[in-house]
């Protein structure tokens, strides 16, 4: 088909006109089969299906031949050797036309600099999807209904809200939760009863032909429009890296504010019929409340913690841990759904609670799929509701109202100036920080509304709500309204403003120690004034934590790391993975990478059958063996590193920092100098028999002879090499170096051939200080950290270097 | 008390505070009067912290001192105009640091040496952790804050290295507003 030829095509520079050919025969292609999309998805499009489906069915009817046929007539026909029958895969295929066009949207905004710099993508894709919607209508197709409710809450919403619930920062989120909800909660009402309230009021004024709409639909409209929508405020946030504050402010705002609207919208739609409220049914208004948001977030926690229950014994089936995390999430929001309590709320518990325990749990590898997936479905997710939104828009059906439609924009803008100013000056009383004049603006400016709100209009009862078109189209205007030029003027608004932007830098061992250290003086503190603040109950949640929870949901010993080690291995690791980036050869630029990243803290002593297994003697064959595996290993991970490039990821910790590497590697340099009497826990290869080191190394590797070793040294380390890290041949050369004393000038790169790499567990050897028990520990310690980097194979042909080393 | 900058109301609450703490009611502060008190004993830091009250060779701590100490966790005045003849008050930004700074370093030689620094990561990190990683750890922080190579972290390093942590979230107390 031509258009899998064109989609062929380099991509490498495509011309505007190139890509915009391309989305023409796109295009085309898709008006004729995008019309039973609606259809498919969403069931009381019933009608449609026969227009849409009727010329289809047609055409394969009679190439078809014989199949539809009933059996007692059989005539013999040529045998089709080459039928269509699209009918047959329409639903699928359509579904797939439309991710795909989503992401070659995508693709397309990127090649574009310039347009993608001025435009927030969101902005883009609404236009795209316009441009579908018009064209489809051109061709004389009805537009599918494709934000249909159903399709959108159960399949669109979930990815995105768990991407950001289970990537969401925690500590920032707690610290200011208490001004996160009375945003949510207090700002939310405060929006919805504003507009509703004036908007009636306004309608009820002569000349405006309004005085049809009661207060209720009003007020149900007021709820509709005023929640802050997180999936817009995701995508213009994402691209204007303002200050952690402020983006956790609005974020958690927009997911938070959910359990308000959802009461608010069952309230008024159930006694919209009534036409009255009575003051009963507000009390019940807010015990339902309470019972939505709280009951929300339980429901998320349960299946978090079973979730995070369930990782603890994946340590086997490591392939399919990442749906652990997606099932159960997905699980959670549905139930909460089926009880009408928040989902939203339900999902953000889920993937906070299980966050830490599952990534305790899982593999590395499993934790990299889970990231990408949740991040490749939120970006997909978040480009088709946009573009949906634009073909809604085109759909119809609309009955426009100046006056409805520019009061609900001007109101809407009013009342969240209004509901932010009026809060900040009541919450500054109770914060440490205050938030500035700055901070409000964009707190207000960042309200942007979504499809959400779309969707819940969308929801509607038409006999209910005579006005409910004018009502949507009201929404779209909003909506289209913020996106557009809200969105668009935010960037040049915070460069204006000069407010502060995110601090890009990763955090360094220092601030980590020193930030706990200053917790715990706090907390200290806070004790000594007879305080309970803020610092003991998190203390005391922390001891709970670490005392009873991580005990269940965390496998293996692992529960015992603190928090500080997990942070130094994982900087380790990291640096780890830069020198490997850098092609090798390269000094480390920190004396201690090491084994210390790869061991779990074991303070009880593995069986020692165990630890004997898994030292294998090598034999010549083998190490050549692992030293190719390892080699090509490397290469691999470099290149696959090299391509993750995306800008709307994470601040992948392997990614950045090419600067302060080669800062490091000056670094190195100099520390060199510095090495003497330190025990060096260096990764190092354990090599062939020629040098002394390699000697000690093998001895070393052998637990028996462990203890007489440690009896005779003299301060020299000896060390092994940990399979997991992956360390290049030459660089791991180079540790080697350190090992010997006073071995610091020496030209580390020429060492090829005798040092070679060869990890096996990594064994420190202790320095003079070691104790008896700490020597079997590191025996048995290496075990479980080699065993759970390596005990995850990974679908490919990793297999291979496992089985040299796992018993 | 003006250069605590408590207000009376503060002030009455924190005599409150001392009050009960001097079981004895002798009007001043011993160190097992700060170890009755719960939470400290459990704080791995609670011993440097009970002795940042007592100046050198002091046994007992008054009032005074009490409130001068607690002082510092006061949250910042952001309106304070910058008038470089008055002393930098208790509560700023630097003052606080280096309260932290003097937790660190208990021999009072304006460093953080290595072996001020194992104590500390010790005692934080009590017996989870194997002496290597300690000084792993220990090796890995002074390389990373140590800016003139002389193995040990002093003041202005200190400062350094906390400069993007919001000190004055960090080390505030609202209650002492």
């Amino acid at each position: 088909m031509s258009v899998r030829v064109a989609l062929h095509s380099p991509s490498g520079s495509r011309s505007f006109l190139e890509r915009g050919l391309l989305l023409l025969v796109i295009l085309i292609l898709l008006e004729g089969t995008v019309l039973t999309l609606g259809a498919a998805s969403s069931p009381d499009i019933g009608a449609q299906d026969n227009t849409g489906g009727h010329d289809h069915r047609d055409d394969h009817r009679g190439i078809e031949g014989s199949r539809g046929n009933t059996n007692y007539t059989y005539t013999k026909k040529a045998f089709p050797v080459l039928s269509l029958d699209y009918h047959h895969i329409q639903v699928p295929f359509e579904i797939s036309l439309w991710v795909l066009l989503a992401s070659l949207m995508k693709l397309g905004f990127h090649l574009i600099p310039r347009l993608s710099s001025i435009v927030p993508e969101s902005c883009l894709l609404i236009v795209v999807g316009l441009l579908v919607g018009g064209l489809i209508k051109l061709v004389g197709e009805e537009v599918p209904p494709v934000l249909d409710s159903k399709l959108f809450f159960l399949c669109l919403l979930p990815p995105i809200i768990l991407d950001a619930g289970y990537f969401l920062p925690i500590r920032p989120f707690m610290e200011n939760i208490g001004t996160i909800l009375m945003f949510a909660v207090v700002g939310t009402l405060w929006n919805a009863f504003f507009v509703g309230g004036l908007l009636y009021a306004v309608c009820q004024i002569e000349g405006t032909y309004l005085s049809q709409v009661e207060l209720l639909p009003c007020l149900l409209f007021g709820s509709i429009i005023s929640a802050v929508d997180p999936v817009a405020v995701l995508a213009v946030f994402e691209e204007i890296h303002i200050n952690e504050l402020l983006h956790i402010l609005v974020f958690g705002e927009s997911l938070l504010n959910d359990a308000v609207t959802v009461v608010l919208y069952h309230l008024f739609e159930e006694y919209s019929g009534a036409g009255e409220v009575t003051p009963m049914d507000v009390v019940l208004g807010v015990i339902c409340f309470l019972i939505v948001s709280l009951g929300g977030i339980a429901v998320g926690a349960i299946y978090g913690i079973l979730a995070a229950f369930t990782s603890r014994f994946t340590s086997h089936t490591r392939v399919i841990e990442p749906l652990f995390v997606f099932v159960y999430s997905y699980m959670a929001y549905l139930s909460a759904e089926m009880f009408h309590l928040s989902g939203i709320m339900a999902l953000i518990a889920c993937g906070a609670v299980m966050r830490p325990y599952v990534e305790a749990n899982i593999s590395h590898k499993s934790h990299t799929t889970v990231k990408y997936f949740l991040k490749m479905w939120s970006s997909v997710s978040e480009t088709l509701i946009f573009i949906f939104l634009g073909v809604a828009t085109v759909a119809g059906p609309h009955s426009w109202n100046w006056t409805f439609v520019s009061v609900t924009v001007i109101l809407c803008l009013v009342s969240r100036v209004i509901g932010v100013v009026g809060l900040t000056f009541i919450i500054n009383k109770f914060r440490i920080v205050k938030l500035t004049t700055k901070d409000q603006f964009i707190v207000a400016y960042g309200g942007l509304r979504g499809a959400i709100a779309f969707s819940l209009g969308y929801l509607l009862d038409k006999d209910l709500f005579p006005t409910k078109t004018m009502f949507l189209t009201a929404i779209i205007t909003e909506i289209f309204f913020t996106v557009f030029v809200q969105g668009m003027t935010i960037k040049p608004l915070v460069d204006l403003l000069a407010v502060k932007k995110k601090q890009e830098a990763k955090r360094s061992i220092n601030e980590e120690i020193h930030t706990q250290f200053l917790d715990h003086l706090l907390t200290g503190i806070e004790d000594i004034c007879g305080h309970y603040g803020h610092h003991h109950w998190k203390d005391k949640l922390n001891r709970f934590n670490k005392k009873y929870i991580k005990k269940c949901l965390i496998a293996g010993e692992r529960y015992k790391e603190p928090q500080l080690i997990a942070f130094y291995h994982k900087m380790e690791f990291k640096q780890a993975i830069e020198l490997v980036e850098s092609g090798g050869g390269v000094k480390l630029p920190s004396a201690m990478p090491s084994q210390v990243s790869m061991q779990n803290i074991q303070p009880k002593k593995l069986p020692p059958a165990v630890a004997e297994r898994a030292l294998p003697q090598f034999t010549k064959g083998r190490e050549e063996e692992i030293r190719k595996i390892l080699r090509s290993n490397l290469q691999k991970t470099r290149q696959r590193l090299r391509s993750y490039n995306r800008h709307t990821l994470m601040a992948d910790p392997f990614e950045d920092g090419w600067n302060d590497f080669l800062l490091k590697k000056q670094r190195m340099i100099e520390l060199e100098k510095k090495m003497t009497e330190m025990s060096n826990y260096l990764t190092v290869p354990a090599a062939p028999p020629d040098s002394p080191t390699m000697c000690r190394a093998r001895l070393a590797s052998d637990p028996n002879a462990f203890y007489n070793i440690k009896a005779s040294s003299d301060g020299v380390p000896t060390i092994q090499v940990d399979l997991a890290s992956p360390q290049s041949p030459d660089s791991v050369n180079m540790l080697n170096e350190f090992s010997k004393r006073g071995a610091t000038d020496q030209d580390l790169g020429q060492r090829e051939g005798a040092d070679r790499d060869e990890d096996q567990g990594l064994m420190m050897k202790p320095s003079s200080a070691g104790k008896e028990e700490k020597g079997e520990e590191e025996g048995g310690n290496k075990n479980p950290g080699l065993m759970r980097c390596l005990s995850d194979p990974g679908p490919s042909n990793e297999d291979e270097e496992d089985e040299p080393f796992l018993p | 008390m003006q250069e605590t900058g408590f207000t009376p109301a503060h002030i009455v609450r924190l005599y409150d505070r001392f009050e009960a703490l001097d079981k004895e009611k002798t009007g001043l502060l011993r160190p097992q009067d700060f170890g009755a008190i719960n939470g400290l004993a459990m704080n791995p830091i609670g011993d440097r912290i009970i002795g940042a009250f007592f100046s050198p060779g002091q046994e007992t701590v008054d009032f005074h001192s009490f409130v001068r100490i607690l002082a510092h966790f006061r949250p910042e005045d952001k309106k304070r105009p910058k008038d470089p003849s008055m002393p930098e008050p208790v509560n700023s930004r630097t003052s606080k640091i280096k309260f932290a700074f003097q937790l660190y370093d208990q021999d009072k030689d304006g460093k953080i040496s290595r072996a001020e620094l194992l104590q500390v990561l010790r005692s934080m990190l009590e017996m989870q952790v194997t002496e290597e990683q300690l000084e792993s750890i220990a090796d890995r922080t002074i390389q990373e804050a140590d800016l003139d190579k002389d193995d040990a972290i002093s003041f202005e390093e200190f400062r350094k290295s906390l400069e993007k942590v919001n000190i004055d979230h960090k080390m505030s107390i609202r209650f002492l507003r």
